[in-house]
């Protein structure tokens, strides 16, 4: 007699099932099956529209099965909201790195949020610019060496790490904001959560959402996968810390 | 049907699963896929408890669930 099997966890159906070029131990991937988890669970696939940036995530448009386009450099958030404008009922959001959301595309990211169009952004903070080996980006740590900052970066030559998360959220425009982590399973739970929340803030029409995500980049930090994780708890969590920043009315 | 199914082809042998596993029943094994990685194998399938840590920490969605329906 042939078992009956539960499922306790499959591939997502929006996922594309196909191998991605994300170094080993990425957050990124982890990042994208939560993406295409909710976008299943929330019947979003035939209508929602990613943005896709330049980084790492460059070729993120290849491993969903819904529509995706490609933005310039940090222009996602504006490609974004043109997309929305234009086709109300879709679902939009972006999926940025801290190279392209916090440097290139800071102007952006603030102008979007403040006009508080209801879009969403994933916001992938790992503190360099993954994709071109490591050079210093606005979140990396005071301290740290990269590529640009051979000797650790110090205020006097580089200047403070930026917290997006905190900034946007002073502004009036947007409905959800968070910053939440995927070191461990508890977290990456905390983070589906978050994304379903600034989800619902655009499904519901409530305003724009955002959530920031600490991650890991082991290729460029030298680091084990274990050992990336471990450095998050504990020297990234300490400068970005974990939490809603703003939760409008009607996002739960 | 295998509690644990990993694929090994998408495997990339970061051992966040093996790192994570509360029973340890996870190791990185021997062999090579085809892209070069040793993929992390499950050494008991019946020790298995379904808590999903794995599935949830594989950046590679290399990991898919299953338990029996108790009759």
């Amino acid at each position: 007699m042939a078992e009956q099997m539960k499922v306790i966890y499959e591939r997502p159906t929006s996922w594309a099932n196909k191998v991605t070029h994300y170094c080993p131990g990425c957050t990124h991937g982890v990042a994208h099956r939560l993406v295409a988890e909710l976008v299943d669970e929330m019947g979003l696939v035939d209508k929602t529209i990613g943005v896709w940036p330049v980084g790492c995530a460059v070729l993120g448009y290849d491993y969903f099965n819904f529509d995706s386009v490609e933005a310039a450099h940090g222009r996602a958030p504006a490609m974004a909201t043109g997309i929305k404008v234009t086709n109300p009922d879709n679902f939009v959001f972006t999926y940025q790195g801290d190279g392209d959301l916090a440097s290139i595309g800071m102007a952006e990211i603030v102008h979007a949020a403040a006009r508080g169009w209801p879009i969403t952004v994933i916001f992938i903070n790992n503190g360099n610019y993954g994709m071109t080996g490591g050079q210093m980006a606005p979140t990396t740590l005071l301290g740290q060496k990269t590529t640009t900052s051979p000797l650790g970066r110090t205020p006097q030559a580089n200047g403070f790490p930026i917290r997006v998360a905190e900034m946007l959220a002073q502004l009036d425009g947007p409905a959800y904001i968070a910053r939440v982590s995927l070191d461990s399973p508890v977290n990456i739970r905390k983070a589906k959560s978050a994304m379903r929340k600034a989800f619902n803030a655009q499904v519901r029409g409530i305003g724009f959402s955002l959530v920031e995500c600490l991650s890991t980049c082991p290729t460029n930090w030298k680091l084990t996968p274990v050992e990336s994780m471990e450095r998050v708890r504990k020297e990234v969590m300490p400068y970005f810390p974990l939490g809603e920043f703003k939760v409008v009315e009607g996002v739960l | 049907m295998e509690r644990v199914s990993i694929d090994e082809q998408r495997c990339k042998s970061c051992g966040l699963c093996v790192s994570i596993c509360p029973v340890k029943i996870l190791i990185i094994s021997d062999r090579l896929n085809a892209r070069g990685f040793r993929p992390a194998q499950c050494t008991d399938q019946d020790k298995c408890t379904s808590c999903g840590s794995c599935a949830l920490v594989c950046p590679d969605i290399a990991i898919e669930l299953h338990r029996e329906v108790k009759a």
